[in-house]
């Protein structure tokens, strides 16, 4: 069997055992979505409140919002294995199985657990997008298109190198540290509002550190035609999503370091 | 009369000792929300800066932001863990067996849990808000203390009533879990919690048609009205108003959890021999 038919499968089988139990599977779906949109309906609250912030209106930070959100939603159902490494692999010494197998690990922790309820969230992403789509007066292009489907492919590298990096470090303090959620869950918060708003340091943070500004707000200002705002040319607005990629490369490069540093808790 | 309330005095004080063992838990929780604080208060100032006039103002804001991150563990999230697994172990037996009444037992496991996380939290969050962000200069983000005395002695009553109040929530959390079964049946809390507490957009920022209804739905009383009684924004009759509301729904939580868990005990199944 080659690798993508065992990721197949491993999906395949991780969706039967979630629908064993079909309601609650559909309850954390819906709680998942409701939970999110809320969230959503929020932002439209402060905007029915105070009009626009720093000049960029509801429908533009819909659509950065609607990306950021997606792509990290997308991530979230496929890397739950990096993310639970720690207490689920390390601390229970289960990673010795894992590289015993003929398989690649990073495939095996792919197929761990497959967090289907985030479509719930996917969902929300997908709703915010067809706001911004719909609510901007963006001269839709065939460049356009792919330019936005481009950051959100950057995006989901970058939460998938995010989530990489987390499982690293559980080699080190074997539990799954809280503190990263600042970067996913508080990355998403951050970048679906476009980067101008922030303090310089944190701009800064956003762009050069972990780039959600790369994957999000230059490619999409680059859209929205704004790019004078982001202080970047559209082309260079276009090639920033690569970021993303960087990122997760560099963050195979710590796995790698961690895999030859890891030693079994035993038994 | 002291005799009678000796046990619930113990289960309070045990399950405070329990909660701070989780220290590192605490200090990674603690960090996360300072960034997380730190994000919506750059938000909020941006917000603020194209519509200055406003029911609250943008320092009143930051002060909203970090009180709701120094009080978040007192929020109704989840049910009581315990419960959830006696509920699963079928242990639930042993909490019918014990010689006291349950719901107040269940309220004061409650009370104990939100009170011992808050505390943990909330000290450290006043230094790093209100005495180190002045220091490094950053003094217009900072938390800032209540504008005059009384504002504060109010807040003191309302955040106690807002600790009984999400003591309350939890308590009938506990019971729809205990009467479903499952641990998922809490899951509904944060949907309802989160949104109308004000922790997502302070209520006062919402429509203004809407106001009412948002003051007197029950879990304004948990982030919205002790907030704005402590930056003086509900004063006199308004802070009262605020007050009568969390009493009001504090009193129906508890007369609905002890009327609903009467019925629930009445029939629950115990899982195991």
């Amino acid at each position: 069997m080659n690798g993508l038919a065992l990721y197949r499968s491993y999906i395949r089988n991780c969706l039967r055992a979630q629908m064993l139990y079909p309601t609650a599977f559909l309850l954390r779906l819906v709680t998942q979505f409701a939970i999110t949109i809320t969230e959503f309906a929020g932002l439209f609250a402060l905007f029915v409140r105070f009009g626009h912030i720093r000049g960029w209106t509801f429908a533009e930070i819909a659509l950065f919002y609607g990306t950021v959100s997606t792509a990290f939603a997308l991530t979230d159902v496929a890397t739950r294995g990096f993310e639970m490494f720690g207490p689920q692999f390390v601390k229970t010494g289960d990673f010795d199985r894992v590289l015993l197998r003929p398989r690649s690990a990073t495939l095996q922790l792919m197929g761990f657990e497959f967090g289907f309820t985030s479509l719930g969230r996917v969902l929300q992403g997908l709703i915010a997008l067809a706001v911004g789509v719909g609510l901007t007066p963006i001269d839709w292009s065939v460049a356009k298109a792919l330019l936005l489907l481009w950051a959100m492919t950057g995006g989901v590298a970058l939460f998938f190198g995010i989530q990489v990096l987390q499982g690293t470090l559980s080699f080190w303090t074997v539990e799954s540290l809280e503190i990263v959620n600042t970067l996913t869950y508080g990355g998403v918060e951050a970048a679906q509002y476009p980067l101008d708003i922030y303090a310089a340091w944190f701009r800064k943070f956003l762009i050069f550190v972990v780039p959600l500004g790369c994957v999000v707000y230059f490619p999409v200002a680059a859209i929205l035609g704004r790019s004078d705002v982001a202080g970047v040319t559209p082309l260079v607005g276009a090639l920033t999503p690569f970021a993303g990629f960087v990122f997760l490369a560099i963050a195979f490069a710590a796995w790698r370091r961690g895999i030859r540093h890891y030693t079994s808790t035993g038994s | 009369m002291t005799a009678a309330i000796l046990p619930y005095l113990a289960i309070l004080r045990a399950r405070f000792i329990l909660m701070l063992q989780y220290r590192a838990a605490a200090f990674a929780g603690f960090a996360t929300q300072c960034w997380w604080g730190v994000i919506k208060i750059m938000v909020m100032a941006a917000f603020y800066a194209g519509a200055a006039h406003q029911p609250i103002n943008l320092a009143q804001a930051i002060t909203y932001t970090w009180l709701g991150q120094a009080f978040l563990a007192l929020l109704p999230w989840q049910a009581d863990a315990e419960i959830s697994e006696a509920v699963e172990s079928g242990n639930i037996a042993y909490e019918r067996l014990r010689p006291v009444d349950t719901h107040l037992l269940w309220l004061v496991r409650a009370a104990a849990m939100r009170a011992a996380n808050t505390s943990l939290r909330l000290v450290p969050m006043f230094i790093v808000a209100a005495v180190l962000l002045p220091l490094a200069g950053l003094a217009e983000w900072s938390w800032r203390l209540p504008p005059n005395l009384a504002a504060g002695a109010l807040f003191a009553v309302s955040i106690t009533l807002a600790a009984l109040l999400s003591s309350g929530f939890t308590v009938l959390l506990n019971i729809a879990v205990t009467a479903l079964k499952t641990r998922r049946a809490a899951n509904i809390a944060p949907v309802l919690v989160t949104p109308l507490s004000g922790m997502i957009v302070p209520l006062v920022l919402m429509p203004a048609w809407s106001q009412p209804l948002l003051f007197w739905q029950p879990f304004a009383g948990l982030v919205d009205i002790p907030y704005r009684i402590y930056f003086a924004n509900l004063t006199g009759v308004g802070a009262l108003a605020g007050l009568a509301a969390q009493a009001l729904w504090i009193v129906l939580f508890i007369l609905i959890g002890r009327a609903w868990m009467n019925r629930v005990m009445a029939r629950v199944d115990m899982q195991g021999g």
